[in-house]
């Protein structure tokens, strides 16, 4: 349960952004999370309701876009994507894989008010 | 009043990344390889640590920063040793921060090679922070059970090296020690797997060595950079 402390880290670069873009409102939030960030995006959106109160982003809608496990076989160059995390290839049965997307924790975009 | 949509495509935890790679700079310049522990509570980090600070200390300077929600008791174990340990009690958090570990870097003496960071016990939420290590070990021990590494898939995808603890109880457990490699090899083949038992001494002279041969590649790594 780290999901507090990671949207302590969002608010940080939230309300940096706000200054930077002299926003007087965030109303809207959107992230990325991979199925392998370690992370509940249920837990997330309750840590971020509770948090932004009083904050510039009390009205703010938090989006939660959730990334499968993608990967590349470096052998046979077969893109894969999986639902476990049993991190063979099965077109070539390599394990030599490199993880191109489900790792991420972003922020990827938010909507403000000027 | 106007509207705006910023793309941003900034990660979160990007600022504790930040830290961690300076930490990392700071410390390989320094010539001390960082050893992130991580593992679910009562595993025997603590004790694996004893064992292994016993066997580097006589010829490899050491420190040890020890992660807890609570209390000093395993910074204090490791100070019996004769080794500089340095506690961080999170008040309550389940994971170590970058910035906790840069706070503790000028205290650390000059002769140090190695420097050990015990985590707090939690197998889920340390996995998403650097500490600025240069090699992650999960622990994982017998009595836990085989079946762990695909209920806690990052923490074993992250680490360079598994080390299953207490083995000695092995015969009197159903642990399968060639299905929980199995399925840790699964999840990251380039895993290095350690079979320990800290009060038998199995496996901590190998994993000794495998710290120090980790401490001369990064050196080596260094001069050619």
């Amino acid at each position: 349960m780290h999901e507090l402390s990671i949207v302590a880290s969002l608010f940080e670069i939230l309300e940096e952004k706000a200054r930077e873009n002299q926003a007087t409102k965030i109303v809207g939030v959107r992230l990325k999370v991979g199925k392998l960030a370690g992370v509940v995006p249920e837990f997330l959106q309750t840590a971020f309701d509770s948090y932004k109160q009083d904050t510039i982003a009390s009205e703010a809608r938090l989006e939660i876009e959730e990334v499968p496990l993608k990967m590349r076989c470096r052998k046979c160059a077969a893109e894969i994507e999986k639902e476990d995390f049993v991190l063979v290839c099965p077109s070539c049965g390599s394990t030599d894989l490199e993880i191109l997307e489900g790792m991420e924790l972003l922020l990827d975009k938010t909507d403000l008010e000027i | 009043m106007s509207k705006k949509e910023l793309i941003v495509r900034e990660e979160i935890l990007g600022s504790n990344k930040k830290i961690a790679a300076e930490i990392r700079g700071k410390l390989e310049a320094a010539g001390v390889l960082v050893v992130n522990l991580l593992s679910s509570p009562g595993s025997g980090k603590t004790t694996l640590l004893e064992r292994i600070v016993e066997t580097l200390k006589p010829t490899h300077p050491l420190a040890v920063i020890e992660g807890d929600i609570e209390t000093e008791r395993d910074a204090e174990r490791i100070r019996r040793k004769g080794v500089p340990a340095w506690q961080i009690t999170t008040g309550g958090a389940c994971h170590l921060e970058a910035k906790m570990v840069g706070k503790l870097l000028p205290e650390i003496p000059a002769e140090t090679k190695f420097l050990f960071i015990e985590n707090v016990g939690n197998l889920v939420c340390p996995a998403g922070y650097d500490l600025g290590e240069n090699l992650r070990c999960v622990l994982l021990s017998a009595p836990e059970g085989d079946d762990k590494p695909k209920k806690y898939p990052k923490a074993f995808i992250s680490a360079d090296c598994l080390v299953i603890t207490k083995s000695d109880l092995i015969p009197y457990l159903p642990f399968d020690l060639e299905k929980a490699g199995n399925e840790a090899l699964d999840l990251n083949p380039r895993l290095r797997i350690f079979v320990t038992s800290a009060l038998k001494g199995r496996g901590i002279a190998e994993l000794a060595r495998y710290f120090i041969e980790s401490r001369v590649n990064m050196i080596q790594h260094q001069r050619h950079a």
